[in-house]
């Protein structure tokens, strides 16, 4: 699997907003069917990455190429299109919308009747159904508000619209970071399903335990600059911690706080 | 983890087993049927129409003249509210709709009377302009970022003041007549005035369900000629208003974008285009009320539709919808236009003081917004 060609690959990405940058040199990598993490303090270039990988920012430098082709994307959709789909933290659902209402905003299928054309609810609703029992959500019905669903629930419900939409790359982005333990573990088992359809998922958190739990590779960033990227096995969660935070500070303070931050 | 309600599960990666959380519990039917938006204003309308006929059940307001005559008042009050509905459930309101009505009755006016521009003329031009500005209004709310409150609000002085002006320059005074005698046969203005199904209700005169004129020049004529073309304007935005937000795709694009409109934006819904559209179809709808008053009163004066935004905005609250945007209902609008004009009429036919009508009004507005606070915590979930 290793040996692949990238679905999208990022060599030597800057970008700069006025006299701060953001990015200072940033490359990465996914393959389908592969998790990869990349992992980030705050501050670290995470947001401006994801932005830049879907489609809403312009590189000032370095290139981004997609199924082996240089990549321009004039805009989020055109990212979309091409099969690169996102999933933000809190923009994910609208909490006053059904769940099918949520599922196909912006796609929503539909029948004709003479010159009108309506809503296919009934599809709708059974498509939602089942994506959502693949992703092991058991729904009580698809026209509940997402409101009564809880966090997980409604990552795991963006998740199954991306993958239902095609999507070959997901960029999550800190899926779990507002999550108790059980719906963490929801969301990770959501990620390793979505891997094994073949779609390659960008896992961003910072959270070495959380990535080390689903993750295949793990690239580190650090105040925008990729600190390189490691396979599974190669290396440790408290190396990852390490990294992560620029080392010497932190484990002095996790000598004294007795254990992994 | 078992649950028989459900035929058998297929998972492609199966290994991690369904979660059901046993703490949720079936809802009933009856707590479904609970939470619709256009629950508040079923209710109210049942207890307002029970109030009414035990206190002026035989002043007459329930025969046909009392029926008509506050069918007349509601459905004026629903045209502009299903506007307001729709724009408030796309995330704005538009404060600016009572001044469009008497800017769209004068331009008729105008055009019509004093340039003498055939009336279907004028009344497009007048639909044109208004639309124009509800476009405006959109794109100033969208450009600016500004709360459509404000930049309404603006609009509401702005048009009022111009409509004035417009008025006493053409014409030296603030109100224009001779509307009706200029559109006298105009196949367009017939749209907006005068009554359909004439021969239907002459039927029921001659056969006695409605009382006829028994002297004078429209002797043998039924009291109720027909249904005015105001109601029939109600009923097909009633129509169109509830099957675009229930039934398309442009309706869901109207609670993404009120629901969350940068939510809507990532999944790709052309959400500036929606809103700007709804501030249009406000401004189509306060034309629509001023072209059927103008042709009902053949003139049309510039202080016209004083208040109306808020009294529109009152109906789509007793309705149902949320102040914030992404949620109502254009069927509990409709019932809330309903309730407003039962009580305005109704108090008149009890003989009451109609200045109640206004103290009424701002408690049935508290105690709706309370109830739509409490139904969306049942929808969402929410605690506390």
């Amino acid at each position: 699997m290793t040996e692949t060609q990238p679905i999208i690959e990022m060599r030597d990405i800057e970008k700069h907003f006025g006299p701060v940058i953001a990015l200072n040199g940033v490359s990465f990598d996914i393959r389908a069917g592969e998790c990869h993490c990349l992992l980030g303090d705050n501050g670290a270039g995470k947001s401006t990455f994801i932005k830049t990988m879907s489609g809403v920012h312009k590189p000032n430098a370095g290139e981004i190429l997609f199924e082996g082709k240089p990549l321009k994307f004039d805009s989020p959709r055109d990212a979309m299109e091409a099969g690169i789909a996102t999933v933000y933290q809190d923009l994910a659902m609208i909490p006053l919308m059904s769940v099918t209402r949520n599922f196909w905003m912006g796609r929503e299928p539909e029948f004709r009747f003479g010159p009108l054309r309506f809503i296919d609810f009934k599809k709708a609703n059974r498509i939602t159904m089942e994506e959502m029992q693949r992703m092991g959500i058991h729904l009580r019905e698809p026209e509940q508000a997402v409101g009564t669903l809880s966090g997980g629930e409604r990552q795991t419900v963006a998740i199954a619209r991306a993958v239902h939409f095609g999507a070959k790359v997901l960029i999550l982005d800190e899926p779990t970071s507002a999550l108790g333990v059980r719906q963490t573990s929801n969301v990770l088992a959501t990620i390793d399903r979505v891997r094994k359809e073949g779609i390659g998922v960008v896992f961003i958190t910072h959270n070495v335990r959380h990535a080390h739990a689903v993750g295949d590779r793990f690239t580190v960033l650090n105040r925008g600059k990729t600190l390189g990227t490691a396979a599974r096995g190669e290396i440790s969660a408290e190396e990852l911690q390490d990294m992560m935070a620029g080392g010497q500070e932190l484990a002095e303070l996790e000598g004294s706080l007795g254990g992994t931050v | 983890m078992d649950d028989p309600g459900l035929p058998e599960r297929h998972f492609r990666n199966s290994g991690i087993p369904t979660v059901t959380d046993e703490r949720l519990r079936q809802v009933s039917p009856l707590r479904r049927a609970l939470v619709r938006p256009e629950l508040g204003a079923i209710c109210g309308a049942i207890l307002v129409f029970v109030f009414f006929f035990m206190i002026a059940g035989d002043s007459g307001m329930f025969g046909p003249e009392g029926v008509q005559n506050w069918t007349v008042v509601s459905a004026q009050f629903a045209i502009i509210a299903v506007g307001a509905c729709l724009l408030m459930i796309a995330g704005e309101f538009d404060l600016s709709v009572g001044s469009m009505i008497g800017f769209t009755g004068i331009v008729v006016a105008i055009l019509s009377v004093q340039w003498g521009v055939p009336t279907w003329a004028a009344i497009l031009i007048a639909f044109a302009l208004s639309m124009a500005i509800g476009a405006l209004n959109g794109i100033l709310v969208i450009r600016t970022g500004l709360p459509s409150f404000i930049v309404s609000l603006a609009f509401l002085y702005i048009l009022r003041g111009l409509t004035i002006w417009l008025s006493i320059l053409t014409t030296r005074q603030t109100i224009i007549g001779g509307v009706r005698d200029a559109a006298e046969g105009d196949w367009l203005a017939a749209l907006f005035g005068g009554v359909i199904f004439k021969g239907f209700f002459q039927w029921l005169g001659d056969i006695g369900v409605i009382d006829t004129f028994s002297r004078g020049t429209r002797a043998g004529q039924p009291v109720v000629e027909g249904i005015p073309m105001l109601v029939v304007w109600a009923i097909a935005l009633i129509i169109f208003g509830h099957i675009l937000l229930t039934r398309t795709k442009f309706g869901n694009w109207i609670f993404a974008a009120g629901g969350d409109a940068q939510a809507a934006r990532y999944v790709g819904v052309p959400v500036n285009r929606v809103k700007i559209l709804m501030f249009m179809f406000t401004a189509f709808c306060a034309s629509v009320f001023a072209i059927c008053q103008v042709m009902e009163f053949g003139s049309a004066a510039a202080d016209r539709g004083l208040l109306k935004e808020f009294e529109a905005i009152i109906c789509v609250v007793i309705g149902g919808a949320l102040l914030t945007g992404g949620y109502g209902s254009v069927v509990g609008a409709a019932l809330g236009a309903l309730i407003f004009g039962v009580v305005q009429q109704g108090l008149f036919f009890s003989g009451a003081e109609s200045s109640l009508f206004r103290v009424f009004l701002g408690t049935i507005l508290i105690m709706a917004v309370i109830l739509n606070t409490y139904i969306r915590r049942l929808i969402t979930g929410e605690r506390g």
